[in-house]
């Protein structure tokens, strides 16, 4: 297999674990779920970082830096936000209501 | 480090990613998830460093690796203005937060692509520069466009569609001159063309997100987040790096499936939403300064209408998320359970500015779970409500939706508070919602509203209250 019938393979593959992923999910979490994913694609800081590694002139030096600081801003941001989100969810330290928001927060989002 | 080795720790980081996406998608492992997916990115960020020879200097005759201490300096320099803008958001901002995160997002993702073409030069095959036209063309969409939501939700520019005459040819003409300059890059691989095409697409972004109403941004900040996903996966094809391609390719994915989600929640259709752009037509604005009588109480008022009730539902919206009223509304809604009366809050899909919002607002005023209720189960609720009670929310309980063909939220799912035997609407003035439209509700004979900040009249409200 070639290189980039492999690549395209991946792609194939990914596209339907993405779909399968999140085919149910309760409204309460599509925000958090989308700031979550959206944390994900700052992974492009690796590509950011290779390109800045092997860049061969100030230009595209300059270019490569100014990724990777949008990359991190995105990655790391985007996971410390929805931290934040998330931690709105935790259960109350009341036990009572702890509980019932689990059980209620779980049939909602449960397929 | 060695290269099979290498590859195996990408494959563990590429299943961290999806197992972050799965533990998102429920209550219970949504935090975890979310941890997952941050030590995969960390893990993947330090691994980078390590890369075998082969990955970090293909096209270079040097060795080992350049310009590592810029990078960190970049990275550390990114971590400070992304942690600290993360950390200090108020809850309300999130969204646009978000939006700009993902704006950035694509912005690298096109950067990266511009850079591996300008180093490729006449090297670069066919299949790398589809795939370096495709990661501008979508990553200055993205940006732009991210730039749009974001300029709207902070309410920097008019939160309404931006429509003018002849916009969608204006549009149409954009996007046939970024398909053309997409050609002639293909074609003759120049610096220039791609240029142009950037260009041209970050207008593309621009104009095809202003028409884009007020209700209808969440929708497209999902969409715009899986538009930057694909382009994360097609710069990994240029770079072959096939984690940036599983990664990007799972957000693109699943990014798509939560705006269609997320469209279905709202009642709008998807395509609607995006080719708004092309059919919109300038709309007749509500007539402005026509005076219509409503009826205007004091907190007095309305606390005595709280204090006989025997079922009361509230309705929070974003006005309440603005006056940072979440602590107040819930002293309210305690003051009036001790008092025997059934008490519950209205949570409409899209109460506040995302799908969920609500929740996190009143979670973080420690409101008791069960007293929230989604939309679909307070509804037929509402004949059995004496009074219900709306804090600056407006578009999700204008009957307009259901009532006018045509208007912005026409289709959108409401709560039914028309039904109660009582409203009350805590408005700052008679100024219509975020969709910009006038709400009929306002003049029923049966509303009642108490004008001002909804935390000072909700403060005025429990101390009248307590006197009584």
């Amino acid at each position: 297999m070639s290189n980039g019938l492999a690549l395209l393979s991946i792609f194939v593959l990914s596209i339907f674990i993405g779909f399968e992923v999140v085919s149910k999910v309760s409204t309460t979490l599509h925000t958090p779920l989308m700031s979550g994913a959206n944390a994900i694609h700052g992974i492009i800081l690796i590509g950011a970082i290779t390109v800045a590694d092997r860049a061969s002139n100030n230009l595209q030096l300059t270019l490569a830096i100014v990724a990777v600081v949008l990359a991190t801003i995105n990655m790391v941001g985007g996971f410390v936000v929805t931290d934040r989100m998330l931690e709105m969810f935790k259960a109350k330290p009341k036990k009572a209501v702890g509980a019932g928001s689990e059980s209620a927060t779980a049939n909602g989002g449960n397929k | 480090m060695n290269r099979n080795l290498y590859d195996f720790l990408g494959l563990c980081v590429a299943v961290a990613f999806i197992l972050a996406l799965k533990g998102l998608s429920s209550p219970k492992s949504a935090r975890r998830g979310n941890l997952i997916g941050a030590f995969g990115a960390t893990v993947a960020t330090i691994l980078v460093f390590f890369a075998p020879q082969e990955i970090a200097q293909s096209g270079t005759q040097s060795t080992g690796h350049h310009h590592t201490l810029l990078i960190l300096i970049a990275i550390a320099f990114g971590v400070i203005v992304g942690v600290p803008a993360a950390r200090k958001i108020q809850m309300t901002q999130m969204p646009q937060l978000v939006a700009l995160f993902n704006g950035v997002g694509g912005g690298a993702a096109a950067l990266v692509s511009i850079t591996e073409y300008l180093k490729l030069g006449a090297t670069a095959s066919t299949a790398d520069v589809v795939a370096t036209v495709f990661t501008v063309i979508v990553g200055c969409v993205s940006f732009a466009g991210s730039v749009i939501t974001f300029l709207k939700l902070q309410e920097i520019m008019t939160t309404r569609p931006v429509v003018f005459p002849g916009g969608r040819f204006v549009i149409a003409a954009t996007l046939a001159g970024v398909l053309v300059s997409a050609g002639w890059v293909i074609h003759s691989m120049g610096n220039t063309p791609l240029l142009v095409m950037g260009l041209l697409s970050l207008l593309f972004g621009v104009l095809f997100v202003l028409p884009v109403g007020g209700a209808d941004v969440p929708i497209v900040i999902s969409l715009l987040n899986a538009f930057t996903g694909l382009t994360v996966a097609a710069s990994g094809y240029v770079l072959q790096a096939t984690l940036l391609i599983v990664a990007g390719t799972l957000v693109g994915a699943s990014g798509t499936i939560l705006t269609r989600l997320m469209a279905t929640a709202m009642g709008r259709s998807l395509f609607g939403t995006l080719f708004g752009a092309f059919t919109a037509k300038p709309q007749a604005v509500a007539a402005a300064g026509e005076v219509r009588p409503v009826k205007s109480g004091s907190p007095e008022d309305v606390a005595i209408l709280l204090n006989y009730a025997q079922r009361v539902v509230i309705v929070p919206g974003f006005g309440l998320a603005v006056a940072q009223a979440q602590h107040t509304v819930r002293e309210m809604a305690d003051l009036l359970t001790a008092k025997g009366i059934d008490v519950a809050y209205g949570i409409h899909p899209v109460a506040g500015r995302m799908p969920g919002h609500m929740n996190v607002l009143l979670a973080e005023a420690n409101v008791p779970y069960e007293q929230l209720v989604e939309m679909d189960e307070i509804n037929p609720t509402f004949p059995q409500t004496d009074v219900v009670l709306v804090v600056g929310a407006n578009d999700v309980v204008n009957p307009a939706a259901r009532t006018t063909p045509g208007c912005p939220i026409f289709g959108m799912p409401i709560l039914d508070v028309a039904q109660a035997g009582n409203v009350i609407f805590m408005k700052r003035s008679m100024r219509p919602g975020f969709a910009g439209i006038e709400n009929e509700l306002l003049y029923d004979p049966k509303t009642t509203l108490l004008f001002g900040d909804a935390k000072d009249s909700l403060t005025k409200v429990v101390s009248a209250l307590k006197n009584l």
